[in-house]
């Protein structure tokens, strides 16, 4: 426990100082940091304007979203709110449970599986894990359309059509080799001794893995949390290719739907199930920046 | 399969446990050995996921199968069927300009905002919180519909376009232009190279451009000089990334073509076109075919990439 609050209190020194060191360099006049935050400010209201227009969209009456520009509906209107909900074959929340047991799942099958895994290749010794280690990293790299038909036809053969067990088993099996990556890199920070110290205290492997690596573990854990959190809930491909039955569908699928069969006049209902089916991403990201912003600085995730 | 052969390629048994065996004890060493395949046992079954269609794949691409009746072995006939496929063409084409325009203006503008932001400056967190969000975004299918809609006949675009007494096309709808509203919204994402740029350029040592200085050297010589030599690693990965995850983009052209790659085939990505022929027309030998072209497309730009990067990419030590 004392080593693990040292090396908690030392990151974070090191941290804090690379921080004081970056802003002694604040050297350039008042100028032209003054412009360059204009410029700055500038590029992120740009970035920013087409999200805050759909949301100030999805509460303005249908006839007033054409080509009106302000961010700030001259009445607040909920009917688009209402109308997007049930205008659809099932109510809305159920495209968001669907989309909530999907994710939930494969969060939680790519945590346990990836880590195992992680802890296998970071922190063991076994024959040929040099081999294997250079199979994980090769798979990483393979693009995924090329196993695309096979596993269809895997899938179909196993009676899975029509259900999640396409878009969630293969999260069981650590077939996302990025998070093993992720992981692998983590696990290896930590000093040796504390699997020395556990084997001394009597800890066999598993108990090693569970009691100590894995909650050392938890950025990594969290980070990979976040990235699945954020890749599945937008997720296109899989679903549209694994469910038909728009009982099953999840958010993506349901929103697709706004296009097809209501065609231009649907606008407002479709802003407001879009700013819905955004906002769990939005609140991830607020909650969890830390650790997305450090896993995209190493692992290059989007 | 690779679960039997992988130990008996390596390094002969005794080795190790004699090993142990000197420091007088040999079993926590072998149960420890014992327990990392045990750790790995998922891995070992989703490596068969990932295996055996990689090797069914292949096979399919020289065969005629529909899904209903047996794979039928014809040769090279698909591969002899691409060399005629204007659609094919179409696809290669549309992806390519995609690719070549999208990547390297959403690189430039994510190395633009990096260098802006990497000087020391109040309320960083929130600048990179603002520019990063949209990266999150960009693959959802609300956000391709809100681009469809923004660029539409009477979207803002247009609205802001008229302003200025230009009278917009119909983005959308119009084959000439329906393929810059996706490069557009590549760029928007630019946030997610920013980031790993932004951790680039603070690796960078303050002492160069302090002994740089001192020597009189002005602030675009440092550039040049410290700072993209020290960053290119990170342009390099960056690259790869861009470029691969480029080449496969699929909902993009689904949502915005309403899944057909219109108008006139101007938004046919590639994977949308191998989506079209394994998965609406059922042509799944064609579509194995496809994918095998893209997987020798892909490798080959990564391979050409990582030849180019000896002449350009700096490592440190």
């Amino acid at each position: 426990m004392a080593l693990m609050t040292q090396i908690r209190q030392r990151s974070r020194a090191i941290a804090a100082e690379s921080e004081d060191t970056y802003f002694e360099k604040l050297g350039s006049n008042s100028r032209t940091r003054f412009l360059r935050h204009v410029i700055l400010c500038a590029v992120g209201a740009i970035m920013l304007y087409p999200l805050l227009w759909m949301l100030a969209s999805s509460f303005k009456p249908s006839s007033e979203v054409f080509a009106d520009l302000s961010l700030w509906p001259s009445t607040w209107d909920f009917t688009n709110y209402s109308q997007g909900w049930n205008s659809l074959n099932h109510p809305f929340h159920l495209y968001l449970w669907n989309s909530f047991v999907v994710v939930a799942l494969t969060i939680v099958g790519n945590l346990a599986s990836c880590s195992l895994a992680a802890y296998a290749f970071a922190r063991m010794q076994f024959i040929g894990k040099k081999p294997l280690f250079a199979l994980m990293l090769g798979t990483l790299m393979l693009p995924g359309h090329v196993l695309l038909i096979p596993q269809y036809v895997i899938f179909n053969l196993l009676g899975w059509m029509n259900t999640y067990l396409p878009l969630v088993v293969p999260n069981f099996l650590a077939t996302n080799a990025f998070f093993i990556f992720l992981m692998v890199q983590f696990m290896r920070a930590l000093p040796s001794e504390l699997d020395d110290a556990a084997r001394i205290d009597g800890c066999g492997p598993f108990r090693t893995f569970f009691r100590v690596i894995l909650p050392l573990c938890v950025p990594a854990l969290a980070t990979t949390a976040i990235f699945t959190f954020i890749s599945t809930w937008n997720e296109f491909f899989g679903p549209l290719l694994y469910l038909t039955d728009s009982s099953l569908y999840t958010v993506p699928l349901a929103l697709r739907q706004f296009m097809d069969s209501e065609g231009q006049s649907a606008w407002g209902p479709m802003f407001a199930m879009s700013v819905v089916s955004l906002a769990p991403i939005i609140g991830f990201f607020i909650a969890g920046q830390k650790y997305l912003i450090k896993g995209i600085a190493t692992t290059g995730l989007k | 399969m690779s679960t039997s052969t992988a130990p008996s390629t390596t390094a002969p048994t005794p080795a190790p446990a004699r090993r142990v065996g000197a420091a007088g004890r040999g079993t926590p060493r072998r149960r420890n050995e014992k327990a990392a395949y045990i750790f790995l046992l998922p891995w070992f079954v989703g490596l068969l996921f990932t295996l055996i269609p990689f090797g069914a794949s292949l096979y399919l691409a020289f065969t005629d199968y529909n899904l209903i009746n047996n794979p039928n072995w014809i040769g090279l006939d698909n591969f002899e069927e691409m060399l005629t496929d204007e659609d094919l063409l179409q696809a290669l084409k549309v992806t390519g300009i995609y690719t070549f325009v999208g990547v390297p203006l959403s690189l430039l503008a994510a190395l633009g905002v990096a260098l802006a932001l990497n000087k020391g400056i109040r309320g960083l967190k929130y600048y990179r919180a603002v520019y990063y969000l949209p990266s999150l975004l960009g693959g959802s299918v609300a956000i391709v519909m809100l681009w469809r809609y923004i660029f539409g006949n009477q979207g803002i675009v247009n609205a802001v376009l008229a302003f200025f007494g230009i009278d917009g096309p119909s983005w959308v709808s119009d084959p000439q232009y329906a393929l810059s509203v996706l490069i557009s919204l590549h760029v928007w994402t630019f946030g997610s190279p920013m980031v790993i740029f932004l951790a680039g350029l603070r690796q960078i040592p303050i002492m160069y451009y302090e002994a740089a200085s001192i020597d009189g050297a002005s602030r675009w010589r440092q550039f040049v000089s410290i700072t993209m030599p020290l960053l290119s690693p990170i342009l390099f990965f960056n690259l790869v990334l861009a470029l691969i995850g480029s080449l496969q983009t699929f909902t993009q052209g689904y949502i915005l073509s309403g899944g057909t790659g219109g108008p006139s085939g101007s938004t046919l990505f590639y994977n949308l076109y191998l989506y079209i022929e394994g998965f609406q027309r059922f042509d799944m030998g064609y579509a194995s075919a496809l994918a095998w072209l893209l997987l020798m497309i892909v490798a080959m730009f990564t391979a050409a990439n990582f030849l180019m990067s000896r002449f350009w990419v700096f490592y440190d030590n």
